[in-house]
């Protein structure tokens, strides 16, 4: 059984008490326990299933690599599933539970699977659930669906109550990991000057030095840390952050660390986690390195632990994972674990090593130690189920042949070390194979470069392959001297504290254990614990013909998941070169990508949630409509409204009301959202001829002309009313959405093509509030302001005048969208909702009724204006729309001309814009096609037009709709049938001319 | 994420600021070309694998167009200037060439 | 006529830093070319302020002069006086190429006070905000979360920050959720 022991332990408060749960039964840990350590410490070895066949699983290791405790934390909405136990810091409250188990833990229906774990090999899902067809959607997928899956999502109706920010950081230097190395380094770079951040992914500084030993400059390796991050804390230039990892490594820089503030201690204030998006001149990765599993039949039965982690857990936190461990090792780094259990009064029944010779002066101080060790051996398999009971001792050279059995409830394995290169390789880094260590380590020649082409990261530590303390801290010195360097700053020449450890003997490369192992045994050896792959698996997906690292990945769901092969990857690999028969180095390493491990979507989202998670762009009338009951519709980032509905409408008899209120008597709209750029100069003329399909250098000063904008492929893109200012100055309107796009295609014109016309241009959209007038009593409102003469004379039908209005300075323009009588005032934004408030109670006396977008598209639509993003999709010129009046035949050029001669856009078969009328009077369905005889080669009907705008019209009392149709115009008073959304049913519409009211706009002329 | 010095204001812009613009030193074909030339004007473009010419508009900034020059291989930048010009300066294919000695780009080398 | 309203009517938060909406500010938004003597006298002559270089921001109370792009400046003045001070900058620059329009009321303005001023403006724009980079004086145009935004810092623990308007309600939604007194972040040295 594991245990806490009554001594040791230098992470945890003995003194404290906490109180935590797991899948629903109480348990006591101590502050300073993660939650790994404290179920070890608790005798809960079995922390959940595997995924494929739900197979019993232990804590493996004892940091990010985990593979196996995987927990639910948190209930309702603060769920979260696949967190680590053992990077989970224990606090007082803590509830966790297993996942992929049902109906519990300890009995789960799905270890069936195990059973038939012959036939679930490597692409049995592929092969199998193939055939017959109907059995995957009905049988096969909800039977996989309920047995498969990682955790279980957070209920989608909840909201998660913690806040997440952003934050940007610039500096020289950015050490990830801090670990002796990251320490090292970080002080050889702060020496410089240089601007250091250092960050750290656990709660602690010195990562496994205090665990492993040796010592510093004289020191403990505890003294030695707690000195140097002394002094860094007490240096200006450097940041420490802890509980901040590396999570990734990005073009031209470019890291993204994330700080996790208040996961350990849920009770604090703000912000949970923080993510630091950092541009540093130089990066040093000083990450690691994670041990490697080894490979041998039961090596997944829970109590099976890498050597480390059995370390780790004695030293840091005074747990022993059992009573009796059975060390097995392939390297000298394992006696460490055997020799600290040891001495830790726990037993050590042996150490098998599959050396031939054994190891060096580790292994003696082991034997002197009284542990037996038995060299040239290899575990054959591990006993037991739901935890170890012992293991069976082969020769390593054999097949499997049981030479012994040891009795142990605990087996603390080694296969050697691989540096986490995971960050070195995110942008580029490549890596070389270290034949003598058996391991990738980053490649200094191929290193990552940044937008200078020069290299940007550099390794320090074991992360580089380094493996004795001596070599660990001079490269992890000259790491810090070399960044800094290249960062601009000068080394200075201080010596490297000296590293001292045992020396080790070389490990002999182990990829299955015994060399020979029989099929049986490789078919419970594992390879990936989470995702269920055995060495037989990989060699079957060599034998399919899969070479490829990343095929078989794929194919056998090596590495994948959330610990994407963090302790299985390397000895996959060397086991699919092997059964290739090539060469590790050549089968290479599946791509490492960022995050190093999953991060939350909450820090990816920062502060961009709730109110805050897009902009809304608001008019200066925006608190008028919504304290007049406005429903709002989006337009681009703008909140317009749709409608007012009053008490008992709905929004259909709210748009109703509106329409037929504009217009028997007076509206008011909200028009601020319309773009308003100016463009100005002595070219100003000469650049709206380019940029309007019509003329624009013509317009008379205190003149508007309605203009389409077209880009160089030749669909309209844009339209609104030009004004003349003066000479050299015009106002041009866009479309709401279309303020922002708009100038940027004006400057980029006169930017990067018409440099040397003499034109400006300033967005002033937002300058100006913006209320539509409209209705027959309109200019009895303006009258009634007083201040300007607005009378048909002086103020006519496409003219605008600069004056005063109520005492407010004002700019009137008399254009008409609902071909009214209409005048569109702006006013400076500040006094924009003042001015509103004005009009709405000189209106009083004309029922002056307010109205949202949709009585403004019911209005046009009734008069056929088209609008952009209705009649237009950016495959519709405006040849389409019938709108050649607006199409100058004088111009030699304008955007999109070219375009328009081109033979799809000249064909006369193009499908144009009419009016649509239904026989019966209803309302067409919006986007409806109509259908034309026969079939396409797809077996679809054939179609002749689609409908582009639909509405009931309040003021012709029946549907109305405008719609694209072949050869339409030509085709006046044909009823053709439209198709509603169930593909059936058909409506008959009779083509019509688009201008349904006042075709000669006697309203508008008044 | 890509970092490019605005060559108007100097700031060194990170590419949330830049509206990438896609290649530079296009000719212009109006009414009157031929829809070969027309086409190649619309439609086709270069994709190195290594040298390329690029726009990019400092839009969360100083708001001007600029040219730049990188490697779509590494990222390396070569150098960034004005738009107002119909080839790159002299100075920035001296980096190049000095950079990726035998490079091709279109007609330049 | 009413009195100005503010987009946020004087919002205002504290946090690690205080946050307050102000303005009105007369702006007037000048295009043409800034090297032209006639231009900076206009300007200079208008303000009592010195031409900014390049990303300056020569800011004396309600009066300055903001380096915009090579071909714009953004001239302060008091608000009451933005109509007449455009009408003399276009007179003053007549028959030349420019640009003059009173762009007063198309920004919001908040002003951000606190000795954690650079460690709340690095959560929301990608700029180095570090005393040596970002030091007082000058301009940086750039976004905050999503929004286009300029900022400058009057002094240490003074910056200005403007926006469109329109999205007034979100930024000043941004810095006080960037200045959150428990999210203290301890880079930038107080």
């Amino acid at each position: 059984m594991s245990t806490r022991l009554a001594t040791g332990g230098r992470l945890i408060d003995r003194s404290s008490d906490i109180r935590f749960s797991f899948n629903g039964k109480s348990f006591r840990g101590h502050e300073g326990d993660t939650l790994a350590s404290a179920l070890l410490a608790n005798d809960q070895v079995l922390v959940g299933r595997s995924f494929k066949y739900h197979r019993p699983r232990g804590v493996v290791a004892s940091g990010a690599e985990e593979p196996n405790a995987l927990v639910n934390l948190g209930q309702d909405n603060t769920h979260e599933p696949n967190q680590r136990a053992t990077t989970t810091e224990l606090f007082n409250g803590l509830q966790a539970t297993s996942q992929n188990h049902w109906p519990s833990l300890d009995y789960d229906i799905g270890a069936l699977n195990g059973l038939f774990g012959r036939f679930l090999t490597a692409g049995f899902y592929y092969k199998m659930f193939i055939h017959p067809r109907p059995f995957w959607k009905h049988l096969y997928e909800p039977f996989i669906r309920q047995s498969a899956g990682l955790g279980r999502a957070p209920d989608p109706e909840t909201r998660d109550p913690d806040t997440y920010e952003h934050f940007h950081a610039f500096v020289d230097v950015v050490v990830i990991g801090g670990g002796v190395a990251g320490l090292q380094a970080a002080k050889a770079a702060a020496d410089t000057g240089a601007k250091v951040l250092v960050m750290e992914q656990t709660a602690h500084w010195g990562g496994r030095a205090p665990v492993d030993g040796g010592a510093i400059d004289g020191m403990t390796p505890g003294d030695w840390i707690k000195k140097t991050v002394e002094a860094l804390d007490g240096m200006e230039n450097v940041t420490l952050r802890t509980r901040c990892m590396g999570a990734g490594v990005y073009d031209h820089g470019y890291l993204l660390g994330y700080e996790r503030l208040t996961d350990h201690a849920p009770f604090m204030k703000g912000p949970r986690h923080r993510l630091w998006r950092v541009r540093a001149k130089q990066i040093i990765t000083a990450t690691g390195a994670i041990e490697r599993p080894l490979s041998f039949a039961g090596n997944d039965i829970p109590g099976v632990m890498l050597a480390s982690a059995v370390r780790d857990y004695l030293v840091n936190f005074g747990v022993a994972a059992g009573k009796k461990t059975v060390v097995v090792t392939n390297n000298d780094d394992a006696y460490r674990t055997a020799i600290a259990l040891k001495q830790a009064g726990v037993q050590v029944p042996a150490v098998i090593d599959a050396r031939q010779m054994g190891g060096g002066v580790l292994m003696e101080e082991a034997r002197a130690l009284g542990i037996r060790v038995e060299t040239g051996r290899a575990i054959a398999k591990v006993k037991g189920g739901k935890r170890v009971t012992g293991v069976a001792v082969c020769s390593m050279a054999g097949g499997g042949a049981m030479l012994s059995e040891i009795k142990c409830d605990a087996v603390a394995m080694s296969g050697g070390w691989s540096p986490v290169v995971h960050l070195w390789s995110h942008c580029g880094g490549k890596l070389t194979w270290d034949e003598e260590r058996a391991f990738f380590r980053p490649d200094p020649e191929r290193a990552p470069t940044s937008h200078d082409g020069r290299p940007f990261v550099t390794v320090a530590g074991s992360a580089n392959g380094e493996m004795h303390l001596r070599d660990v801290l001079e490269g992890a010195d000259k790491a810090g001297k070399n960044a800094s360097k290249a960062a601009g700053r000068k080394p200075r020449r201080f010596a490297p504290p000296k590293g001292e450890s045992a020396e080790e003997a070389p490990l002999r490369p182990v990829w299955l254990m015994p060399e020979n192992a029989w099929d049986d045994l490789r078919m419970k050896s594992w390879l990936d614990y989470q995702n269920d792959v055995k060495v037989s698996d990989v060699q079957l997906a060599a034998r399919e013909g899969y070479e490829s690292v990343e095929h078989t990945k794929r194919y056998t769901t090596l590495g994948m998941a959330t610990d994407q092969g963090k302790l299985s990857s390397i000895n996959g690999l060397a086991t699919l070169a092997a059964s290739l028969g090539e060469e590790i180095p050549q089968v290479g390493t599946t791509t490492f990508r960022p995050p190093y491990t999953p991060i939350s979507m909450g820090a990816i989202a920062g502060e961009a949630r709730g109110e805050i998670f897009q902009p809304i762009r608001k008019t200066p009338m925006h608190d008028w409509h919504e304290k007049h009951g406005a429903a709002w519709e989006p337009v681009g980032h703008w909140r317009r409204p749709y409608c007012y509905p009053q008490k008992g409408e709905d929004k259909h008899q709210a748009v109703h009301r509106e329409v037929l209120a504009t217009r028997d008597s007076l509206g008011l709209l909200d028009a601020s959202t319309l773009g308003k750029i100016i463009v100005k100069g002595p070219d100003a003329g000469r650049f709206l001829d380019m940029l309007y399909t019509n003329m624009m250098s013509t317009l008379k000063p205190g003149r508007c002309r309605y203009g389409l904008m077209c880009t160089e492929n030749g669909f309209l893109t844009d339209d609104g009313v030009v004004a003349r200012i003066d000479e050299e100055t015009f106002l041009c309107h866009t479309t709401s959405g279309g303020a922002d796009r708009i100038h940027a295609h004006m400057e980029e014109w006169l930017q990067t093509e018409w440099w040397d016309w003499k034109v400006y241009t300033a967005n002033v959209t937002e300058q100006y509030a913006q209320l539509a007038v409209v209705g027959p009593n309109a200019r009895n409102l303006l009258e009634k302001l007083g201040g300007m003469d607005v009378s048909k004379d002086t103020l006519p039908f496409m003219a605008w005048a600069d004056g005063t209005l109520a005492g407010f300075p004002v700019r009137v323009y008399r254009i008409s969208f609902s071909g009214e009588l209409s005048y569109e005032i702006a006013v400076p934004a500040n006094l924009g909702r003042a001015f509103w408030d004005r009009v709405v109670e000189a209106g009083q006396e004309w029922n002056i009724t307010p109205y949202g977008t949709e009585a403004l598209h019911v209005m046009r639509a009734e008069k056929g204006f088209i609008m952009i993003g209705d009649e237009t999709d950016g495959t519709v010129i405006p040849q389409d729309l019938g709108l050649h009046w607006a199409i100058s035949k004088k111009k030699e050029d304008y955007l999109g001309k070219r375009a328009q001669e081109r033979s799809h856009m000249a064909d006369p078969n193009r499908w144009k814009l009419v009016g649509l009328e239904t026989v019966d009077g209803s309302v067409l369905p919006d986007g409806a096609y109509a259908a034309a005889p026969g079939r396409n080669a797809n077996g679809q009907r054939n179609t002749q037009g689609r409908v582009t705008s639909t509405y009931h019209s309040p003021t012709l009392g029946k549907g109305i709709a405008m719609g694209l149709v072949h050869n339409g115009p030509d085709r006046m008073g044909e009823i053709i049938p439209f198709v509603r959304d169930d593909g059936e049913t058909v409506v008959e519409a009779k083509i019509v001319s688009p201008v349904f009211f006042d075709p000669e706009g006697e309203k508008q002329n008044v | 994420m890509l970092t490019f010095q605005c060559p108007y204001c100097g700031v060194q812009a990170d590419e949330t600021e830049l509206h990438a613009g896609g290649e530079a030193h296009l000719t212009r074909h109006g009414p009157g070309s031929s829809d070969k030339d027309f086409e190649a004007y619309l439609f086709m473009r270069q994709n190195p694998k290594g040298v390329h010419f690029e726009r990019w508009r400092h839009v969360n900034g100083c708001g001007k167009w600029f040219h730049a020059a990188r490697c779509t291989m590494t990222l390396e930048v070569f150098g960034a200037y004005p738009a107002q010009t119909t080839e790159p300066p002299k100075r920035i294919l001296d980096v190049i060439t000095s950079k990726r000695p035998g490079w091709t780009w279109r007609e330049l080398s | 006529m009413s009195d100005p309203v503010l987009p946020l009517g004087g919002a205002q938060y504290e946090g690690l830093v205080d946050v307050r909406e102000a303005g009105p500010q007369g702006m007037i938004a000048l295009r043409g070319d800034l090297a032209d003597e006639r231009l900076q006298e206009a300007v200079t002559q208008l303000t009592g302020l010195p031409m900014p270089g390049v990303r300056g921001a020569q800011v004396m109370g309600e009066s300055g002069v903001l380096w915009m792009s090579p071909d714009e400046l953004l001239v302060l003045v008091p608000y009451r006086q933005a109509p007449r001070a455009r009408a003399q900058l276009a007179e003053a620059l007549q028959g030349q190429h420019a640009l003059v329009e009173n762009v007063s009321d198309m920004r919001a303005m908040f002003r951000l006070r606190g000795t954690q001023l650079r460690d709340v403006l690095a959560k929301l724009a990608p700029v180095d905000f570090a005393r040596d980079a970002m030091p007082a004086g000058e301009l940086r145009r750039t976004r905050f979360a999503q929004v286009a935004a300029g900022v400058w810092l009057v002094d240490d623990t003074t910056a200005q920050v403007f926006c469109f308007r329109s999205v007034a309600d979100y930024m000043f939604k941004l810095l006080c959720a960037a200045a959150d007194p428990d999210a203290f972040v301890g880079f930038h040295a107080g």
